[in-house]
């Protein structure tokens, strides 16, 4: 598949492969240029880690090629294929992996020493990585003697240390606690500017994509189903797992004039917005107006009964679950919680101003 | 019709001690062992311990020294020490190399190749020292060639003896390092692949530094086993004092003769066990079992 769009660039990485794992197959077609960090996004067995398997050389890919920097590193087609101890990537895998038995210093030093360098030449390219990360007071120390933060480190200096032109982080923040995570990925999104190739960096957390990514490509079911900027996929999510994720309500219609007749029941009429056919309409759950009474005088245009279902503490509002024709999620304050005595089985009415309503073709993105 | 299945809640006595060792263990389980355990526990430990302790009784404590010396006592522990060394050290060279391609490979024929390398774990140590003789023998079909080429006698020599030993004992060893092989986290492995070493370098750099602690665990066992090795050892290499009689044999030989040198060998030898255990229990065998 899609052979002729691999490979063109010179420059950085080209995918258009087929990889298959047990019973999966992943299927994917992209390019990320030198510098770019591609954050792939995806709920779990979406593909992610797979597609950093092939990459990496540790699972062959069963169709289609990948090269790197112009180099073809796998093609099923003529069976060439560099294996992981002689492809320039660097693999920083969720658990880490960090040798217990090496100091860090040691694990450093382990992949300058084991593509050829001296000892001395290795330890001397361990001690510049180390103090690029602040680790040079942790080089004795064996990997149990760490803490999270400071294994992601060492993991991560690991890896850079082999001098890789490519960069592959698995999940790289998710075995940290929340305090944690956010110091170190304000470091990791400074290392990962540094770093001159191309990087793909795997989550599940949509906010570390936004933070550490330059583009997002989101995988479901091992295929791609959204390739844009951060900003893009946040305003516009191109499936309901994305959009879950940033947090958005999300509607599959058809779009006939103004009015969008939705999938899942009812309609917006949303004037303006210009798409016609198939469309997807996104709002903010704090967009949703929610009242106890039919609103009178309003400048909303779209207004519909609903039912709460359920209540979710937030970290300053509420998020109530509304079942109705469409279903919604509500974001409202504690205090209105109280004063409109929300709870299940409440019968309320919702409304949201047209200009609040993102209305887009369903196909963005790819 | 209600039926009490309970009774009445009628409380025993806890001491304030197993209270607080109960606390300390989260709850969990009283200390006592049900008797239908206990009893069968004590027999197992009566019947391990007490032969031993017989010996230790028995020994002519008195003259210990002389009864010793009277026998080729030295000879034979030297000969046994070395000799157990050696086959370990080859166990050691060609085992783990056979358990990496055990744990690590698939190919045709792997099942029976498991089960022949296992084979001298429940052959009869006679029936293996026989099929030395008839391979290695000065007409075998193997020793019948070292000795018209090159001159080589394997039989009745320290060589033997080693020989003899490496065949019982390397089952021990490969057993031991193919399953900590099995049970090692590959992820490492992969790791090491990324960061560009070759599988050798995989295997010198982490993979045999992973395994370590079962691998002492395999050698130990492997050690001891050679150590003790008595029935392929006299068929195969024979008894000549200072040449190929090892310690078990001149127990065996000295039962008939001399009983009091026949336990103070064995106390040697128990001795050297239990000095062996102890100093690498710690370090190796537990490791191994966690």
């Amino acid at each position: 598949m899609t052979e002729g769009s691999a490979g063109q660039g010179g420059g950085g990485l080209a995918v258009g492969a087929t990889v298959r794992r047990g019973g999966f197959t992943l299927t994917v077609a992209f390019e990320v240029p030198r510098g770019q960090v591609l954050g792939v996004l995806g709920p779990n067995g979406a593909g992610k880690t797979t597609l950093l398997r092939a990459l990496a050389g540790l699972t062959p890919v069963a169709g289609g090629r990948i090269t790197l920097d112009g180099q073809v590193v796998d093609d099923a087609s003529t069976g060439a294929f560099v294996d992981a101890a002689r492809r320039p990537a660097g693999y920083v895998f969720q658990d880490y992996r960090l040798f217990p038995h090496l100091s860090v210093a040691e694990n450093v030093a382990f992949s300058p020493r084991a593509r050829g360098l001296g000892k001395a030449a290795a330890r001397s390219a361990a001690r510049y990585w180390l103090g690029r990360l602040s680790l040079a007071d942790l080089a004795g120390r064996k990997p149990a003697e760490l803490s999270g933060g400071q294994a992601q480190r060492v993991a991560l200096a690991r890896a850079l240390a082999g001098e890789p032109a490519l960069l592959l982080l698995d999940e790289p923040l998710s075995a940290l606690d929340a305090r944690t995570r956010l110091d170190v990925q304000a470091e990791l999104r400074q290392h990962l500017a540094d770093f001159a190739g191309p990087c793909l960096l795997v989550t599940h957390d949509p906010l570390e994509a936004l933070v550490l990514a330059d583009r997002l490509l989101v995988l479901e079911d091992g295929r791609i189903v959204q390739d844009g900027t951060p900003a893009q996929v946040a305003r516009q999510p191109a499936t309901e797992y994305v959009a879950k994720l940033v947090g958005l309500n999300l509607y599959a219609g058809r779009a006939d004039g103004p009015a969008v007749t939705l999938g899942a029941g009812g309609s917006f009429v949303v004037p303006g917005h210009g798409q016609h056919g198939d469309v997807l309409v996104a709002v903010r759950p704090s967009a949703v107006v929610v009242g106890t009474q039919p609103p009178q005088a309003t400048s909303a245009r779209n207004v519909w009964p609903a039912e709460v279902t359920g209540l979710t503490m937030l970290a300053d509002r509420v998020r109530l679950d509304l079942d109705g024709r469409p279903p919604a999620l509500a974001d409202v304050t504690a205090a209105a919680v109280a004063e409109l005595s929300l709870r299940p089985g409440r019968q309320v009415w919702l409304s949201v101003k047209a200009t609040d309503l993102e209305v887009y073709t369903r196909d963005h993105g790819l | 019709m209600q039926v009490d299945i309970i009774g009445e809640p009628r409380p025993s006595r806890l001491s304030s001690r197993d209270r607080a060792r109960r606390a300390a263990r989260g709850g969990g389980s009283p200390r006592s062992v049900p008797a239908p355990l206990l009893v069968p526990a004590i027999i197992a430990v009566a019947f391990l311990v007490l032969p031993l302790a017989g010996l230790v009784v028995r020994a002519p404590w008195g003259r210990l020294g002389s009864a010793l010396s009277g026998s080729d006592a030295a000879q034979a522990l030297v000969l046994s020490l070395w000799t157990a060394t050696v086959a370990t050290g080859v166990c050691v060279v060609i085992g783990v190399p056979l358990a990496w391609v055990l744990a690590r490979t698939t190919f045709p024929g792997q099942r029976l190749l498991r089960a022949l390398v296992t084979l001298p774990l429940v052959l009869p140590p006679v029936v293996g020292g026989v099929a030395l003789l008839l391979a290695f023998g000065r007409t075998g079909f193997i020793g019948r060639y070292l000795d018209s080429w090159f001159g080589l006698t394997i039989p009745f020599s320290p060589l033997a003896v080693v020989m003899a030993e490496t065949f019982v004992a390397m089952p021990f060893l490969i057993i031991t390092v193919e399953g900590a092989l099995r049970s090692a986290d590959q992820g490492f492995e992969e790791a090491a692949a990324t960061l560009g070493a070759s599988r050798m370098t995989v295997f010198r750099r982490i993979t045999v530094p992973l395994i370590a602690p079962s691998l002492g665990a395999g050698a130990v066992l492997c050690w001891a086993r050679a150590l003790g090795e008595f029935g392929a050892t006299i068929t195969f290499a024979g008894s000549f004092p200072g040449r190929t009689e090892t310690m078990p044999i001149a127990v065996y030989y000295a039962l008939e003769n001399d009983p009091d040198a026949a336990i103070a060998l064995s106390l040697v030898l128990l001795l050297v066990s239990v000095v062996v255990l102890a100093s690498l229990r710690d370090r190796w065998l537990r490791g191994a079992v966690q």
